[in-house]
C-alpha cells in the first residue's frame, strides 16, 4: 500500500503526478527532453540508458515502462534484456556501451564519473551534449526512481499493461498520462 | 577541470544549466516549486531537508549554496544548519521536521528504504500527505541535482562568502527568478 493517499487505479508514478500536478509538470517536461525530442542520440538508446539506470535503482516500475519504450523504439525486447543482463555483450554501438558505463557511474554518486570513462566515450564519437545528456538522464532516474518507490507506488506485475504504456512514450512521449484509471470510460 | 566544456565562470549548477538551458528550464521550475512556492512546510524547512541530503551525497556546492538559502531563511542561523548536517536529532528543530528528515535520509539510500513506521512517526507528529509527498520528492530531486552538478565535474569554488550572499538573494528572489542571470534568455 502506498505511503500516503494515492488513486489506487494509476501504477507508479502517474499517480504520484496525479497527487501533485505542479510538480509533475516539470517532472513530465524534463522527460519529454531528455528522452523523446530530437537528439543525435536516437530515442531507443536514451531510453535504455533510463531503464538501465532503473534496474540498477531496481525500481520495477520505472525499469519496466522504460524497457517496454526502449523496445517499441528498437523493435526488440532481447536487446533491453540483454542491457539489463549484460551491456557489454549487448547488440549496441560501443559508444552506446562506453555512455552506459558513466550512467552506472552516476547512479552511484556524481563522483564516481571518471575522466577515463569520458574519454572513452569520447573516443567513441560521444559529443559533449551526449555527455551530458548521460549524466542528466541518469542523474534524472536516480529521482524518479526514488520518488517512485520512495512513495511505496502501486506497481503490478502485469506485462501487458507495461507494454501498452511503452507504444505510448515511444510514440507520445511524457507530457501526457501514459496511463488512464483502469474504470476510466 | 569539468568533464565537458562547460562556460567559464559560472559556478556548479549554474554553468551545466548555462550549457543546455532546455534542461535548465524545468529544473529550475521543480525547485521553483519544491523549495520556494507557499507550502505548509516553511522554505527554511524544505531548504535544511535539500541541504541535508545533499550533505549525504557529499556535493560541497549544494549543499553550501542551499545551506546559505536555509539560514537566510532562518534569520542568518548558519549554526543551526550545519547542526542538522552533523545530526539534526539535537539539532534546535520542530520534532515533525526530524522525522522528516529521517524520511529523506532514507530516501536518499534508495527509495525502497522508508518503511511505513517512519511515515506513521512523521504523520503522529503533525506531518500531512502533501508534506510527505514533498519531502519523498526534494530528497529525490536532491539524488539528481547532486549527481548532475558531481557528474560533470563542475566548478565548485570554496567561498563561503560568495554562498552566503547568493544565498540571501535566493531566498528572496527564488529559482526561475535567478536562474535569468546566467542562462541564455530566448527572445
Amino acid at each position: 500500500m502506498p505511503h500516503i493517499k494515492l488513486s489506487d487505479e494509476l501504477p507508479g508514478i502517474s499517480a504520484a503526478f496525479a497527487f501533485r500536478p505542479e510538480t509533475a509538470k516539470p517532472m513530465r517536461e524534463l522527460a519529454h527532453i531528455l528522452l523523446h525530442e530530437p537528439n543525435s542520440l536516437a530515442p531507443g538508446e536514451r531510453e535504455l540508458v533510463a531503464t538501465y539506470v532503473s534496474s540498477l535503482n531496481d525500481c520495477y516500475f520505472c525499469q519496466t515502462s522504460h524497457g517496454a519504450a526502449a523496445a517499441c523504439h528498437l523493435g526488440s525486447t532481447d536487446t533491453v534484456k540483454q542491457v539489463h543482463a549484460d551491456f557489454e555483450k549487448a547488440p549496441i554501438s560501443e559508444k552506446l556501451k562506453r555512455l552506459l558505463v558513466i550512467a552506472g557511474q552516476v547512479q552511484r554518486g556524481g563522483k564516481n564519473v571518471t575522466s577515463s570513462a569520458v574519454a572513452d566515450a569520447r573516443n567513441e564519437g560521444a559529443t559533449d551534449m551526449e555527455i551530458h545528456d548521460t549524466v542528466l538522464i541518469a542523474a534524472a532516474f536516480c529521482m524518479y526512481n526514488r520518488y517512485v518507490d520512495g512513495l511505496a507506488t502501486w506497481q503490478p506485475r502485469e506485462e501487458s499493461m507495461y507494454a501498452q504504456m511503452g507504444e505510448h512514450l515511444a510514440h507520445e512521449g511524457y507530457k501526457t498520462p501514459s496511463i488512464k484509471p483502469t474504470n476510466a470510460e | 577541470m569539468p568533464h565537458i566544456k562547460l562556460p567559464e565562470g559560472l559556478h556548479g549548477i549554474r554553468g551545466a544549466m548555462a550549457f543546455r538551458p532546455e534542461t535548465a528550464k524545468p529544473l529550475n521550475e521543480l525547485v521553483e516549486v519544491l523549495l520556494h512556492a507557499p507550502n505548509s512546510l516553511t522554505p527554511g524547512e524544505r531548504e535544511l531537508i535539500a541541504t541535508y541530503v545533499s550533505s549525504q551525497n557529499d556535493c560541497y556546492f549544494c549543499q553550501t549554496v542551499h545551506g546559505a538559502i536555509a539560514a537566510a531563511h532562518l534569520d542568518g542561523n548558519e549554526e543551526l544548519v550545519r547542526c542538522v548536517k552533523m545530526d539534526f536529532f539535537n539539532a534546535d528543530i520542530s520534532e515533525k521536521l526530524k522525522a522528516l528528515l529521517v524520511i529523506a535520509g532514507k530516501v536518499q539510500k534508495g527509495g525502497k528504504h522508508v518503511t511505513t513506521a517512519d511515515v506513521e512517526a512523521a504523520r503522529a507528529l503533525g506531518a500531512t500527505d502533501i508534506e510527505i509527498h514533498d519531502t519523498v520528492l526534494i530528497a529525490a530531486a536532491f539524488c539528481m541535482y547532486n549527481r548532475y552538478v558531481d557528474g560533470l565535474d563542475t566548478w565548485q569554488p570554496h567561498d563561503e562568502e560568495l554562498y552566503r550572499q547568493r544565498g540571501k538573494k535566493t531566498a528572496k528572489e527564488g529559482y526561475v527568478t535567478m536562474s535569468k542571470e546566467y542562462i541564455p534568455q530566448q527572445s
